[in-house]
């Protein structure tokens, strides 16, 4: 039995698994087939100043290894957050980080600074949403506003603050040092790369915001390579995503740089999939006759 | 237990018309807890997306339950060619299934197409008092009308093309019904055309409706938030999901 745990910004994670914001709420529809014990961490539902209603469907496409989503940050609001689904999350024996977007930097320090006073674990700050109109994917692709976003994060919460990044830019490595220098505690990514599909009998796009978000096995190639970069050109630790899902998956993203990772699509294709990843990379650590997971973030020998 | 997942074996396979499939399945876990009108998300091998699919039939003392599919893509065409004594990967039984009014006298259930599948479990809890229209393109493409006839109902088959039964939509013999019958519940599962004309016949009439809506989907259980349904519920509208908070809504609160 090797030792999964890692630590990120101080934080403990009895392993480094972690379901990613968007797929899994806020973990109550799970929870009906495993305890939230099990998980390294948490990543809630993307969740912003107030109530919103999201974009209109089909939010949902199948692709060839992958699907698309435009969901559009549909959540409860903050204070339902914290009202609500905090405490319950916080009774579970897991990290949890609290998924963050708004339409402006203003609005999510406002959000971030209503958890001050509460015992959320972390904040992973959305700056990369693709499927909403503001905020979101446009501070994600242009340094100076994500900066600035990270900076009025930084300044409103004493949280560790984790910045999720967007694969939609020419460099991300120039995004990453960016948030870094802004006051981020770590980095997060890749979020989804913006796709398309098309309906060629009626010539519709499938997804009713047209656009939308891709991930699943198809990306994990690029997740793989954004996640080396990032780790190679920054100082804080790398949360990696993007396409994972088996415990070699993560042990390659692990290798490339990441020191954690958390799990998407693959939930949809298979609910257990964060439980089996924990223990098939246990598995693999064994075998290999590696001691802590620990020993194996950045090991990349690149050519 | 609300659901779960698993691997189970598949009983019987038939194909009962073109392009459509029937499987019983052995899962007496699963059927312990299912009721008519909820569905099953079945993993296709080689998709990232499970295919959502409702159920037709739920035997509690044989632990069964049966599924009839079409073939409308490239995933259930993989569903399909899974055979008897095959595993089916399963996450099951979801979703928010048909009231069943017990004080009912006369109710009417309506399927349009692979629509009517799901009104199967129905048309079994109602028996005699249950009136069941189902509509298809033509006689090729009618499917369960001998298992609607065992339930002890009355079965109407109408056809786009008049190649069996009523030359029409399944709203002509619905209006006949109306206006002879006094129906204290419609229920209805089909297209979207469908559906709106039921419903908005039945909000005229003060008929307590029931529909069954589909809708592209992710995971199935209402974390995602992938398959939004425009509903009014104390007069705000909201995005509703159709794998948890339906597939079956009360026809008044959605916004079509």
């Amino acid at each position: 039995m090797a030792d999964l745990s890692v630590n990120i910004c101080g934080v403990d994670f009895k392993n480094p698994i972690i379901p990613a914001s968007g797929v899994f709420g806020y973990g109550r529809e799970y929870e009906e087939l495993f305890p939230l014990s099990k998980l390294g961490g948490i990543a809630t539902k993307g969740t912003t100043r107030h109530l919103r209603t999201g974009n209109l469907s089909p939010r949902i496409a199948e692709t060839p290894s992958g699907m698309l989503n435009s969901v559009g940050l549909q959540n409860p609001g903050i204070e339902h957050f914290v009202s609500t689904e905090l405490p319950n999350l916080l009774t579970k024996d897991l990290v949890v980080l609290a998924n963050i977007a708004g339409s402006t930097p203003d609005e999510c320090a406002e959000t971030a600074a209503m958890l001050n006073d509460t015992d959320v674990h972390m904040i992973e700050l959305n700056i990369s949403c693709p499927n909403v109109k503001q905020g979101g994917a446009a501070f994600g692709t242009d340094c100076g506003m994500a900066a600035e976003v990270t900076k009025k994060v930084r300044e409103a919460t004493n949280k560790p603050l984790v910045v999720k990044l967007s694969p939609n830019v020419t460099s991300i490595t120039d995004i990453a040092k960016a948030v870094e220098a802004a006051g981020a505690d770590a980095v997060s990514l890749i979020n989804t790369l913006l796709g398309m599909r098309i309906d060629i009998n009626t010539g519709r796009p499938i997804l009713r915001n047209n656009v939308g978000g891709l991930s699943g096995p198809a990306v994990f190639p690029v997740a793989v390579r954004m996640v080396w970069q990032v780790a190679n050109a920054v100082n804080i630790p790398v949360i990696g995503m993007g396409g994972v899902s088996s415990g070699r998956d993560a042990i390659e993203l692990m290798m490339a740089g990441a020191s954690a990772v958390q799990v998407g699509a693959a939930i949809f294709t298979d609910p257990f999939a964060p439980v089996k990843i924990i223990d098939e990379m246990n598995e693999f650590l064994d075998s290999k006759g590696i001691a802590s997971v620990k020993d194996i973030i950045g090991t990349v020998k690149p050519w | 237990m609300k659901y779960t997942q698993g691997k189970f074996i598949i009983a019987e396979k038939s194909a009962i018309a073109r392009n459509i499939y029937s499987f019983t399945i052995s899962c007496p876990e699963v059927a312990a807890v299912t009721s008519p009108g909820q569905f099953v998300h079945i993993r296709a091998n080689g998709f990232t997306l499970r295919r959502p699919i409702s159920i037709c039939g739920i035997d509690k003392a044989k632990g069964t339950i049966r599924i009839v599919f079409e073939i409308r893509g490239e995933g259930t065409s993989a569903i399909a060619e899974l055979n008897k004594g095959d595993l089916i990967d399963m996450l099951a039984p979801l979703g928010h299934g048909f009231t069943v009014k017990p004080d009912a006298e006369r109710v009417v259930l309506i399927g349009g197409g692979i629509g009517t599948p799901p009104m199967l479990p129905l048309a079994q809890a109602y028996g005699e008092k249950a009136t069941v229209i189902s509509g298809f393109r033509n006689a090729a493409a009618v499917i369960l009308q001998d298992d609607f006839r065992k339930t002890g109902a009355d079965v109407i088959i109408c056809t786009d093309d008049g190649s069996t039964g009523y030359h029409g939509l399944v709203t002509a013999p619905f209006d006949g019904i109306l206006n002879r019958d006094k129906i204290d519940a419609v229920y209805a599962c089909g297209p979207m055309p469908m559906l709106k004309s039921v419903a908005a016949v039945c909000k005229e009439k003060g008929i307590f409706c029931e529909i069954s809506l589909e809708e592209r989907m992710a995971c199935g259980i209402g974390a995602c938030l992938g398959c939004a349904c425009k509903t009014k519920r104390n007069d705000e509208e909201y995005f509703a999901h159709v794998c948890k908070d339906g597939p079956v809504f009360n026809a008044e609160e959605v916004i079509w």
